[in-house]
């Protein structure tokens, strides 16, 4: 199989990667980017750790092949801080310690930047559904819903970003 | 005062610290970070001891180069053991350079005091020396002093509050840090094409059309692997290559519908933990109850497939120099196996740690290692990075083991338990490299001539290792045997997972607490009381009893109520836990309240972090996880065959960490027995069965039901 260009807009630079249609979007981020924050986790989009935006919607990178990436918006973890501030949730995570390793916390908070931007103030359950797709193994989740809740609260309604 | 252990095995204090960059204080511990937040805590430690700010304190990766050998990350240890040394080592230090000053100014070190790293004079003020401008080549050169004057816990003004994790900014951004991150130069990519089954043997690999950008196929025996420029090329190249290759299939996997037949039929190694006959109290007993619990195999399951890089180059004069970057939890040990493995002395290795995921105990980190260097040794000059995929990392990684506990106990006239014996069936914990002597490394195993895995060693049979980790109770029993049996054969290789065979022992001594209570007529918590002295385990029940509102628990239709206690090896921290459940055949878990005593803390909020989060891990393995297997291989290989507990399945959890001037101890595994426990009992009291197998699944409370 060939390669192609694909164009893509990646933390607001467009960005053009030659690359096998086939590819999944991960890897154009990670090799052909350079960009650490999605993380590789399954490879088959049940743990969440690969999540970024596609058009605003959270979703899984790692099976998100490369033809369909042609012309999409992508925001990763590194595209969220405005200058030197952090996004309200990454600031929340800092500020709640909530991770262990942290190996899966830039595809939650991918998770929980989507969930606010469309619901800038939800319950607990709320949080806790958005976020369920996000896998974690060090058993932080409830630092994260509190996060989470957190980052929603410092986060004036209709300006989440 | 007895010196640290782990400084009297690394004396050197310059290997512990150094004062090299300006303003900054390097600490090498040799104990390795993976998310439980262990470099922030020794850095608290160093801090204070130096007297310098915390956010002066650098803290290194452990290298075989340079860092103290202090074993493999584990069993909860390193704020006993590399804490200790490095509050020695730094006040050791602290003292060095107050004479070193002393002497420049010709008065008394007891004059002098250090602020933030300046030293100042008494009546004199600031003296314009400080660690960076007293430090000089070799003040650090010396042997540890066998007796070092650390500061009392009274006068903590760094370590004993919460410090924000070190590593928790760069980890929220994105920013690379894990090894699965690192990219060097000129590095290619391996990947290695597993057996269908671990009694699998390659016959041949059959033409396969391999992409561009493929390097070199290595083939050894039973070890195939791939070498190519792009990781995308080497992924399609094994899938490609696996395709083409024929084997064969041995079927050499016990029937998994019958764990516990598996396990009490095999040859063991019998040996007594505990023997304490007391013939006058077993005389006195009037009830006798048995019961058999179960756990089943357990994966580890780390969010990250594990990632080695490797460079094979040769010095001067020809011989092979090795250099491994891994996210090993134990560089030294996989260094020694690795130069064993491959006819090497330890000396031409250096391995480096780079940050993984979180582990938990003996994954498949160490293999990915061994992996990376067979296929580097192919390509020497280049670095090669080797990532397992996730189906390999949950069908190839060491499982925690399945284990049976089998208890009887006798209860006298008023109710007291007069006797109680516990038989542990399981396989090996200490399956990591190197030890018996064996590299065990899953690579090296396939190659021509290479010689299974042997049965994973257990350790001594002390009541504190392997399977017999917490198997003796906590509680005041005069006729008392504990006897270990640890499988000769292993058809599922097992090694450490968090908390080794606590998770079990506890779930089943706590359960049959409760059991035990009842025919007593007792009430869970009191019937505890009535059979401990310790104040500290008093102490953490009466504490969780008190603020999980045990008293006034609720007794509505379907929810159920447990409470558990264990202390750590029976020599560590204090965990009591209750649980609240809604449960009929299938349990939701709402609540989970603990009490902890870990002796001084360091920081309270990283102690919070690991308990709530060995008590939710603990929960989803007591709620839902099994390695699944057929005849021939591990069939739990992605998150829908092996699922974990999600974000709407977690309950909430609330910690108390009870005030202790007692010596610190870890708090990373204290939570996982007392949670299982707990869990239990709230389900019993739910559905009114005891379930005694894990996981608490509808089919296991199903069957229970069915049997009862």
């Amino acid at each position: 199989m060939g390669s192609v260009n694909i164009r893509l807009t990646v933390n607001g630079t467009e960005r053009v990667v030659s690359s096998e249609p086939d590819t999944p979007l991960l890897d154009l981020l990670r090799h052909d980017l350079g960009l650490a924050g999605p993380r590789f986790g399954c490879g088959i989009g049940l743990c969440g750790a690969c999540f970024v935006l596609i058009g605003g919607q959270a979703r899984s990178s790692c099976d998100f092949p490369a033809w369909a990436a042609e012309g999409t918006d992508v925001t990763t973890v590194e595209g969220l801080a405005d200058g030197g501030a952090l996004h309200a949730v990454q600031q929340a995570v800092i500020d709640e310690q909530a991770a262990q390793c942290g190996y899966c916390i830039s595809g939650m908070i991918m998770s929980a930047v989507a969930l606010l931007r469309r619901n800038p103030a939800p319950s607990e359950a709320e949080v806790r559904t958005a976020l369920d797709g996000n896998l974690c193994r060090c058993g932080t989740h409830q630092r994260i819903v509190r996060a989470v809740l957190r980052a929603a609260a410092t986060v004036p309604a209709g300006t989440a970003e | 005062m007895t010196p640290s252990p782990s400084l009297a095995a690394n004396p050197e204090l310059g290997r512990w610290l150094d004062f090299g960059r300006p303003g900054r204080v390097t600490i090498r511990p040799g104990k390795v970070e993976y998310g439980q937040g262990v470099w922030t805590a020794l850095a608290q430690i160093a801090a204070e001891e130096l007297d310098v700010a915390l956010d002066r304190i650098e803290v290194a990766p452990v290298s075989t180069d340079t860092s103290p050998d202090e074993g493999v990350t584990s069993g909860s240890r390193s704020i006993e053991d590399s804490g200790g040394a490095l509050r020695q080592a730094c006040a050791q230090a602290r003292a060095a350079f107050l004479a070193a000053a002393a002497a420049k100014l010709d008065t008394d070190p007891a004059t002098l005091t250090v602020r933030d790293g300046e030293i100042s004079a008494a009546g004199r003020g600031g003296t314009g020396l400080s660690y960076w401008t007293l430090d000089e080549p070799g003040l650090l050169d010396r042997a540890a002093a066998e007796v070092a004057a650390a500061k009392p816990a009274s006068q903590w003004s760094v370590a004993g509050r919460s410090a924000p994790r070190i590593d928790l900014p760069g980890k929220a951004t994105g920013q690379p840090r894990f090894l699965h991150d690192l990219v060097l130069p000129g590095m290619v990519f391996g990947r290695v094409i597993r057996p269908p089954g671990p009694a699998a043997t390659l016959d041949d690999v059959g033409p396969a059309d391999l992409p561009d950008g493929v390097l070199a196929v290595v083939r050894d025996g039973s070890f195939l692997g791939v070498l190519a420029s792009r990781d995308r090329a080497a992924v399609t190249a094994a899938a490609r290559l696996a395709g083409a290759a024929r084997w064969t299939v041995r079927e050499s996997l016990p029937d998994e519908r019958d764990l516990k037949g598996f396990l009490l039929g095999q040859p063991t190694e019998d040996q007594p933990v505990t023997e304490r006959p007391d013939p006058a109290a077993a005389a006195q007993v009037r009830t006798t109850l048995r019961a058999e619990f179960t756990r089943p195999f357990i994966a580890h399951a780390s969010m990250a497939p594990s990632c080695a890089i490797a460079r094979w180059d040769s010095d001067p004069g020809g011989a092979p120099r090795v250099t491994v970057w891994t996210h090993s939890q134990g560089p030294f040990p996989l260094r020694r196996a690795l130069a064993a493995g491959l006819g090497l002395d330890p000396a031409q290795l250096t391995v480096h740690h780079v940050e993984g995921a979180g582990v938990y105990g003996h994954n498949a980190s160490d293999d990915a290692a061994a992996d990376a260097v067979l296929l580097a040794r192919q390509l020497p000059g280049r670095p090669v990075r080797v990532l397992w995929s996730r189906e390999d990392e949950l069908g190839w990684g060491p499982v925690g083991p399945a284990m049976v506990a089998r208890l009887s106990a006798g209860l006298d006239e008023s109710g007291r338990i007069q006797a109680w014996r516990q038989d542990v069936w399981s396989n090996g914990f200490l399956g990591r490299p190197g030890i018996g002597g064996e590299p065990r490394l899953l690579g090296l195993s396939h190659l021509a001539g290479g010689a299974p895995i042997p049965a994973a060693p257990d350790g001594l049979p002390s009541g504190a290792m392997g399977a017999t980790r917490n198997a003796v109770p906590a509680y005041h029993i005069p006729d008392l045997a504990v006897t270990r049996h640890r499988l000769l054969t292993m058809p599922i290789r097992t090694s450490s997972l968090r908390s080794l065979g606590a998770f079990l022992n506890v779930f089943a001594i706590e359960s049959f607490m409760d059991e035990l209570a009842a025919v007593a007529g007792a009430d869970p918590a009191a019937f505890r009381l009535a059979h401990l002295t310790d104040p500290r385990a008093r102490r953490v029940i009466e504490e969780v009893a008190g603020f999980a509102g045990w008293a006034g628990r609720a007794r509505d239709e379907g929810t159920g109520f447990g409470l558990a206690f264990a202390r750590y090896k029976g020599t560590s921290g204090y965990c009591a836990a209750v649980a609240e459940v809604a449960a009929d055949t299938s349990v939701t878990l709402r609540r989970l309240w603990l009490a902890v005593d870990v002796g001084r803390v360091i920081s309270p909020d990283g102690v919070r972090n690991q308990v709530e989060g060995g008590a939710l891990q603990s929960a989803s393995w007591a709620l839902r996880e099994q390695v699944r297997f057929d005849r021939t291989r591990i069939t739990s290989v992605t998150w829908d065959s092996y699922p974990i507990l999600r974000f709407t399945e977690m309950p909430e959890v609330a910690v108390r960490i009870v005030a202790s001037d007692e010596p610190e101890t870890g708090a990373g595994e204290l939570a996982q027995g007392p949670v299982a426990g707990a869990i239990g009992n709230a389900v019993a009291d739910a559905v009114g069965v005891r379930v005694r197998d894990l996981p608490l699944t509808t089919e296991q409370i199903t069957r229970a039901i069915e049997q009862s």
